[in-house]
């Protein structure tokens, strides 16, 4: 992966005049209200596919709101507004031709506090999507062991698919929300903070998890923990607020962001000296 | 050398509670309770205080006098407290003896007639005024759950639906569906019964357990739908996100995620609403009136229900007939609680189970 493949504050149309589709998650000049609130302001970043992003920065500079744009679940905010466009593959999610529905199913969600459903068992969650959404497959059995295998849980829970998702941990619960994304089969899974509730063992097994996982799909993680964003990351976005909109500082390989960053803040923030 | 004392040895403990109030205290307060009861009990012959009330009154003073009495030797915040304490425990007593009276009474009046051919007899072959051996309220006790089945069946899907409307939907109509149901649980119930009256039994031509289940419908709709509404409005929205970020839509999220974790709490909701109507008697006087046989069929005529039975029998106004409406009203009461019970049962559960997941 070369670092031109992410783009910083200038919109994708621009470059050397690039006609062919971006294969991946794109966002051209992205922006969001909360009501009057301007809470991100001209976000323009790539996701190749296969490739694992980290979002980075301190509280409040628009991480979520970002990661929320690109699934459409923005929108669930009575007040909330946006601008620019979300290109999945070259096309645009917010057209209005677009299904939200049908978006979501292809950008999965694992969100900050684990929430499998409680009245259904783990067999029962990790098929949720599929049910929810009406997809024919067939083969259930081999999805709930195939799907659970890859977010790294079958082991500890083969023997209690019939088990209450809510008897498990909460570690294992992060990680059956995981195996009831993939089961959708999406082609890019955005994670919020998904290992902030989170003990070291449990997010060491997620952070494997979504190493395997970035073999197939592309992964958009957002990251308080500057260690799990160099252990898990090939990409990392710089997001900061000056009191105003969140805006992107900058966007490189994450090795490049930790050890030699082109913003003096970014050195400041991934070496802890605020934020 | 470790740094803790007793490193690596067991140690016998026994367990105490150290904070426990010790036995001789708690029998001194009992002791001192009992006496302020005897007291107050002296009191009502000594004065014009006569009666329970009289006796809790006195009661109440005397422990106020002897809070006063101590209170020189308490700090100004433990002399509050026990004030307080005194008050607080009194009204709390105080709110309880209606409660206990109509209980006790109805029990004390009730057991009398009580025999097994009660629940299974009716007074088709028997006159109210007859020994109480004979005779029942087998037919009330069918015509009052077969009209209450019907309300539920009714307003179960009506009310958990406005639910949604009201938490998942939230359509443009929200605030006027919600003003609708919460001025529809102040309807006089004669005015539900009369509105049936009027639409139902007219155009049918007769009385009928479906008219009188349709008023009870009626009543039943308003506890349903605000209770419904206030079960779904507990289900977390992580919940609801997390079917979204599925690709499920809204439908399909309420349906097989939303509800199915409240079911239990849903439960509650119908139980609630039966325990609301199952003793109404202005509207079944108007529409399904009463009978003195068993009737099954829901639109074959009058039917008996245990209000208007109560109701007949307190009319008839004999020794033994006042004893058979007391009796009915021994098994409305029995028959309420029996649903509480199950409700509280349902909902601790869901409670319980909801909390536990949502803690871990």
């Amino acid at each position: 992966m070369t670092q031109t493949q992410i783009t910083t504050n200038q919109s994708a149309n621009q470059q050397n005049g690039e006609t062919s589709k971006f294969i991946g998650l794109e966002t051209q000049g992205v922006h969001a209200w909360f009501g009057k609130h301007h809470a991100l302001s001209n976000v323009s970043l790539r996701f190749p596919e296969r490739t694992v992003t980290g979002l980075i920065g301190p509280s409040g500079c628009g991480k979520s709101t970002f990661i929320r744009l690109l699934n459409r679940m923005h929108e669930f905010i009575p007040s909330a507004a946006m601008a620019g466009s979300v290109l999945l593959n070259g096309s645009d999610i917010y057209a209005p031709e677009e299904d939200p529905a049908m978006i979501r199913l292809k950008v999965g969600m694992v969100f900050q506090k684990p929430n499998p459903f409680p009245a259904m068992t783990i067999r029962e969650n990790v098929l949720a999507g599929i049910k929810l959404a009406h997809l024919k497959r067939s083969n259930h059995d081999e999805i709930v062991e195939q799907c659970l295998t890859r977010a790294g849980l079958w082991k500890e829970v083969k023997d209690r698919l019939q088990a209450s998702g809510g008897s498990l941990s909460g570690g294992q619960q992060q990680r059956l929300c995981i195996a009831r994304s993939l089961a959708v089969e999406p082609q890019v899974l955005l994670m919020d903070e998904p290992c902030s509730a989170l003990d070291p063992g449990s997010t060491l097994r997620i952070e494997e998890t979504i190493k395997e996982l970035a073999e197939k799909i592309t992964v958009i993680i957002v990251t308080h923990n500057m260690q799990q964003a160099s252990r898990v990351s090939d990409h990392c976005a710089f997001f900061l607020t000056d009191g105003g909109p969140g805006y992107l500082v900058e966007a490189d390989a994450t090795r490049k962001m930790f050890t030699n960053p082109t913003d003096s803040r970014t050195a400041d923030y991934v070496q802890g000296k605020f934020g | 050398m470790s740094t803790v004392a007793n490193a690596g040895q067991l140690t016998t403990a026994e367990p105490r509670r150290p904070w426990a109030v010790s036995r001789s205290k708690r029998l001194l307060g009992f002791g001192r309770m009992l006496t302020f009861a005897v007291a107050a009990f002296v009191a009502t012959i000594l004065t014009p205080l006569a009666n329970f009330d009289g006796w809790a009154v006195a009661f109440l003073l005397i422990n106020l006098a002897w809070v006063i009495g101590i209170a020189s030797k308490l700090g100004a915040k433990e002399r509050r407290d026990a004030v307080l304490r005194v008050v607080i425990t009194s009204l709390a007593v105080l709110a309880f003896v209606p409660w206990l009276s109509i209980l006790v009474t109805v029990i004390l009046k009730g057991y009398r007639a009580v025999y097994p051919g009660y629940f299974i007899s009716d007074m088709r072959t028997s006159t109210p005024d007859d020994e109480l051996n004979i005779g029942g309220a087998g037919h009330a006790i069918v015509g009052s759950l077969i009209m209450v089945a019907i309300a539920t069946v009714v307003t179960l899907p009506l009310g958990i639906l406005t639910g949604i409307y009201l938490t998942e939907v939230r359509g443009r109509l929200t605030f006027l569906v919600r003003f609708i149901v919460q001025s529809m649980a102040g309807v006089p119930s004669v005015v539900a019964g009369l509105f049936i009256f009027a639409t139902v039994v007219k155009s049918m031509g007769q009385y009928s357990g479906l008219a009188g289940g349709l008023a009870l419908a009626v009543l039943m709709l308003p506890t349903v739908s605000r209770t419904a509404e206030e079960v779904l409005k507990l289900v977390p929205d992580d919940i609801r996100s997390a079917g979204y970020a599925l690709g499920a839509r809204q439908w399909r999220t309420a349906l097989l995620v939303v509800l199915p974790t409240v079911r239990a709490g849903l439960s509650t909701a119908a139980i609630l609403g039966v325990a609301r109507v199952i003793g109404e008697t202005a509207p079944l006087l108007l529409t399904s009136l009463n009978t003195n046989g068993f009737v099954w069929n829901p639109i074959g005529g009058t039917v008996a229900s245990l209000p208007t039975y109560i109701f007949a029998m307190f009319m008839y106004g004999t020794e033994y007939s006042n004893a058979r409406a007391w009796t009915g009203s021994l098994v409305l009461l029995a028959l309420v609680f029996f649903f509480f019970i199950i409700a509280r049962r349902l909902g601790n559960k869901s409670a319980l189970k909801a909390n536990a997941n949502r803690r871990k």
